[in-house]
């Protein structure tokens, strides 16, 4: 055999073959990379330019096409006192429902966490709300509430509870809280799982209550999970919709208009994307915000352990 | 009662042992209290979740006077299936839930197949760009619908798909998430089976198809079951692409069943079941699959 370089004798790889390997590399991706360049990147990239320029219809419609107006529609946008309420009532509907559903879920997780006969049925059932679309857990509150055919005709001062400006974002935090207690039950007990049996027994048999058990133990295990729950509720309650469309249509006095159901109302209702886009950007920066938080800390929470 | 435990058979032996509170004499009646405590306060547990399903289920099978009569009628002693059959022709949620399922199958297959493609790419193939392009797929996941829909409305308008079937499913035929999670599945596919394919002489293609998916099954089905979830519960974008009531999916029907008048509640609560059964059923049968692709993110294993 001729030796004559050490690549020769192992080849790496057969130029050839990479090639080939490349091409069906490209050829696999291209069917995803064809639908998110035209479905994802392309109207993410107009979101950022649309808001350097004014609807043509906000000037008279004199000019066909849409107006340069630079970074003053980003201004005028994200200082607006409708911007400023926007932001409130979906901070305001994320403190409502996001702690208050991680408390719930926890505790049906913490429930349901014994051996017992037929626990199987109890899981099924606290995990039963993840079937129930937003749409359905909306229309079910919806009819139950109803001033006139429903089964609890609540009245508020004169107006039903949708109606009414002091309880409206609080009926639709309850419905949202409803609708995801299966999804939170689920993660919960999933976290709870990871902590093992054994060490929960050594505390018992030390003479701890359970309710020391608890918070000495168990939930400072369950911190990760915690974290979790936290940040994907934060995150879809700023992507809240369907229940805000179903039940109230952002009113009464825009006390439950929450930043999707702005976008939609300003680019739909309105015809205005080019301010939409403005807001649109805003969702996107704290969606990014809040998953770059949620990658740092799962990090952190990991060197702790 | 202690010498039946030592009595039983061996076939019912199998049943894990009870734990051994409420055994001995001397344990006496506190264990006993304190199971029963915990059972009832399952049971109102539970009672408080499936409150709203249940009262939904009973007002479906109600004539619409008996919904509104006082006192609450809490069981339909004369069950009224019409309503269902109301909801079905007349309420034209047959029509809604044969274009739910369409739209969800249509998304459902056509993400597992583009995931299962590029996972495989990302996970056995190497090529100039694969850490960027993997990056760019990643970054997919932080840009939501809800970011971009007005612009994609366009963009079906300016490709004639406006209020169609296209228009529901191809913006939906990519998945991030789902190339990730197979991506990982695939990377745990040992390399001796591969160099083993090789020397059968397998192509790539035939490798994917013979040993990469049937080992993958597990991850492909939780990502399945994860996308027509997804595509089913959609709002927001079949609301805005579509118009007439022909290709209304099913959330959007229950959109118009709320100012339906007195004698049309009944249906609205039919048509509210209708939504959700074909989905509980499929949460019954695929429950396992559901709790892992759930906790895929929540819980590292």
């Amino acid at each position: 055999m001729a030796r004559k370089g050490k690549h020769k004798r192992v080849p790496k790889r057969l130029p050839r073959r990479r090639l080939r390997d490349a091409l069906i590399g490209y050829a696999l991706l291209l069917p995803s990379i064809a639908v998110f360049g035209v479905f994802v990147f392309y109207p993410f990239a107009k979101d950022i330019q649309l808001p350097f320029y004014e609807q043509p219809e906000s000037f008279g419609a004199i000019h066909r096409t849409a107006r340069y107006v630079g970074w003053t529609q980003w201004r005028s946008v994200f200082t607006s006192s409708e911007f400023r309420n926007t932001l409130l009532v979906t901070l305001r509907f994320t403190v409502l429902t996001v702690p208050a559903g991680i408390a719930l879920g926890l505790l049906l997780a913490v429930v349901a966490h014994q051996k017992m006969r037929g626990i199987t049925v109890f899981r099924t059932v606290f995990s039963s709300t993840v079937a129930t679309s937003v749409a359905v857990a909306s229309l079910i509150f919806f009819s139950l509430v109803n001033p006139v055919t429903g089964l609890w005709r609540v009245r508020v001062g004169g107006v039903s509870l949708l109606e009414s400006p002091r309880w409206a974002l609080i009926s639709v935090a309850a419905v949202t809280i409803w609708q995801s207690l299966g999804l939170s039950f689920i993660v919960m007990s999933a976290g709870l799982q990871t902590i093992p049996d054994d060490l929960l027994e050594a505390a018992r048999v030390d003479g701890a209550t359970p309710r020391r058990v608890f918070w000495q133990i168990t939930l400072p295990l369950l911190t990760p999970t915690l974290f979790f729950a936290f940040v994907v509720g934060s995150i879809s309650s700023f992507q809240a919709f369907a229940q805000v469309d179903l039940l109230t249509s952002g009113g009464p006095l825009n006390k439950t208009r929450t930043l999707t159901y702005d976008i939609f109302d300003a680019a739909i209702n309105k015809g205005d994307q080019n301010r939409a886009a403005a807001s649109a950007i805003g969702l996107f920066v704290i969606v990014l915000v809040l998953t770059i938080v949620q990658l740092r800390l799962e990090r952190r929470v990991r060197y702790v352990r | 009662m202690s010498v039946d435990v030592e009595a039983m058979p061996p076939a019912h032996a199998a049943e894990p042992p009870e734990p051994p509170e409420g055994s001995g004499p001397v344990a006496g009646r506190r264990p006993w209290a304190r199971v029963t405590v915990r059972y009832v306060v399952l049971i109102v547990l539970a009672a408080i979740v499936l409150f709203p399903i249940y009262i939904t289920v009973v007002n479906s099978l109600l004539k619409p006077v008996d919904i509104i009569s006082r006192p609450i009628k809490w069981f339909p002693t004369a069950p009224q299936w019409g309503n269902y059959a109301d909801a079905w022709s007349n309420g034209h949620f047959s029509r809604y839930l044969i274009n739910s399922a369409i739209v969800a199958a249509g998304i459902t297959l056509g993400q597992t197949v583009s995931a299962v493609l590029a996972a495989y790419a990302f996970a056995f193939l190497e090529f100039p760009l694969r850490r960027t392009l993997f990056v760019v797929f990643l970054t997919t996941l932080m840009i939501p619908g809800e970011v971009t829909f007005f612009t994609n409305v366009n963009t079906v308008r300016s490709l004639g798909w406006y209020d169609s079937y296209a228009a529901l499913i191809v913006p939906f035929l990519a998945t991030g998430f789902g190339a990730f999670l197979l991506r990982q599945s695939f990377m745990t596919v040992p390399n001796d089976l591969r160099e083993a394919a090789a020397l059968d002489g397998y192509g790539h293609m035939r490798f994917l198809a013979r040993i990469v998916v049937p080992i993958s099954r597990p991850a492909i089905g939780a990502m399945g079951l994860f996308a027509f979830l997804g595509a089913w519960n959609q709002y927001l974008w079949p609301l805005v692409v579509t118009k007439s009531d022909r290709l209304r999916t099913v959330q959007i029907g229950l959109r118009a069943l709320r100012g339906t008048q007195i004698d049309q509640i009944s249906v609205t609560y039919a048509g509210t079941v209708l939504a959700f059964l074909p989905i509980a059923i499929i949460l019954v049968v695929f429950s396992k699959q559901l709790v892992r692709g759930l906790t895929a993110g929540a819980v590292k294993g």
